[in-house]
């Protein structure tokens, strides 16, 4: 009911307004004590940190030295074929808070609402792959429906050849399950399967994960295949929100 | 008027401590705290905590752990009617019995948002859900001692 019917989501977020505060009084002090932490840390593990961060970016400027020509070069090409899909989008960083949800599902709290233009439906990336899309929205807060929630699905293709199949989190642990895929199809431990845009919500060649297991049991109508989410689902402290609308 | 500062102080604690995030597989072990607190107050004082603050007070835990909008207020509002229809025998129980109650209450509680969450999407997957009702049962002595000396400290009757 709850979530079917629309009105229902302002309601929610006007109820949730004054509840923020007990969020950020959870999340505060616990941010506090990590960056009193960062900052105990010593000089040489500092120092020894901001050595590989330097050759770390040296390795991603370069990689993005081609990256941008490889866009222009992508871009030309579909307006040469007159697509009207955009690869840039506006996007903002949010940091995740410290609190906690119930442990059967796989949600996050964002610091960031609909006072900073976030919608319901937007995609949530960090810096290894999809995480998983807003469901709920406060004036400051907002909530992500991780990829390898029971309810969230994500329509992906395999970075292979191209595969298109759903997947599906898995309650059980963090891991995703590909939907319907059939015993013969080219699936292999190692695949890696990006977003494939067919589903609307999410932009098209984000990593999702990474083929872990195929089973092909016989008496199954379809194989099982588990996918291990990209993206660090319950260790990133920041995350990606980006703005795509498709044909907007 | 000190009785509600009382009883709604140690509500948002509950809440506080129901948001704390814990680590690894000691997610499962939460005791149920709001529940605890809201069995202690509908024990003691009855006629401030009701099934009607247990329902608020689901309310509030559903908005904050993102549970369906009346999931928990659900499950504490028939927990709390039990307790609040035996409230004067609970309260004569010894310790050790009342511990083995919030058992039972912890898990109807338990088993109420286990049968909601399987109607609406799938039920928590793994065994380790039950173990909150099992750390709620052997933090209750704690908890009622904690909670009685600050009542009797604070609270004119």
């Amino acid at each position: 009911m709850e979530k079917r019917v629309e009105k229902f989501a302002a309601i929610r977020a006007a109820l949730s307004f004054p509840l923020t505060t007990i969020q950020y009084a959870v999340s505060q002090p616990i941010q506090f004590i990590d960056t009193l932490k960062t900052a105990l840390s010593s000089h040489k593990k500092l120092q020894q940190e901001n050595s590989q961060l330097r050759t770390e970016q040296l390795l991603l400027k370069t990689k993005l030295q081609r990256l941008i020509a490889v866009e222009s070069e992508n871009n030309y090409l579909k307006a040469l074929f007159q697509s009207s899909q955009k690869i840039k989008s506006k996007s903002l960083i949010a940091e995740v808070m410290a609190v906690s949800s119930e442990p059967f599902i796989h949600q996050l709290v964002l610091n960031k609402g609909g006072r900073d233009g976030v919608y319901v439906g937007q995609s949530v990336l960090d810096a290894n792959g999809v995480m998983g899309q807003v469901t709920q929205i406060g004036p400051h807060t907002s909530r992500v429906l991780l990829i390898n929630d029971s309810s969230s699905g994500v329509a992906v293709q395999s970075g292979r050849n191209g595969m298109r199949a759903v997947a599906i989190g898995d309650t059980y642990d963090s891991r995703m399950k590909l939907k319907f895929v059939p015993h013969t199809a080219d699936v292999k431990a190692g695949d890696i399967f990006i977003t494939s845009g067919l589903g609307g919500r999410y932009p098209a060649g984000y990593p999702v994960g990474v083929v872990s297991l195929v089973d092909r049991d016989a008496s199954h109508q379809f194989a099982t295949v588990y996918l291990e989410p990209s993206a660090q689902l319950s260790s990133s402290r920041q995350v990606l929100l980006i703005w795509h609308r498709t044909n907007a | 008027m000190r009785n509600w500062i009382a009883v709604y102080s140690t509500l948002i604690i509950a809440l506080i401590l129901t948001l704390l995030p814990m680590p690894g597989v000691t997610v499962w072990m939460r005791p149920a705290w709001v529940l605890m607190v809201l069995i202690f107050w509908a024990m003691t004082m009855p006629d401030i905590v009701n099934i009607g603050t247990a329902w608020l007070a689901g309310l509030v835990v559903d908005l904050l752990t993102g549970t369906m909008l009346g999931e928990h207020a659900l499950a504490y509002t028939v927990v709390i009617f039990f307790v609040s229809h035996m409230h004067l025998r609970l309260i004569m129980y010894p310790l050790f019995q009342q511990a083995i109650c919030i058992l039972f209450f912890t898990m109807g509680y338990q088993f109420l948002i286990y049968s909601i969450q399987g109607v609406i999407g799938e039920p928590p997957a793994t065994r380790l859900y039950w173990l909150s009702s099992l750390t709620s049962m052997f933090l209750w002595p704690w908890l009622f001692i904690l909670m009685r000396d600050c009542r009797r400290r604070f609270i004119t009757l």
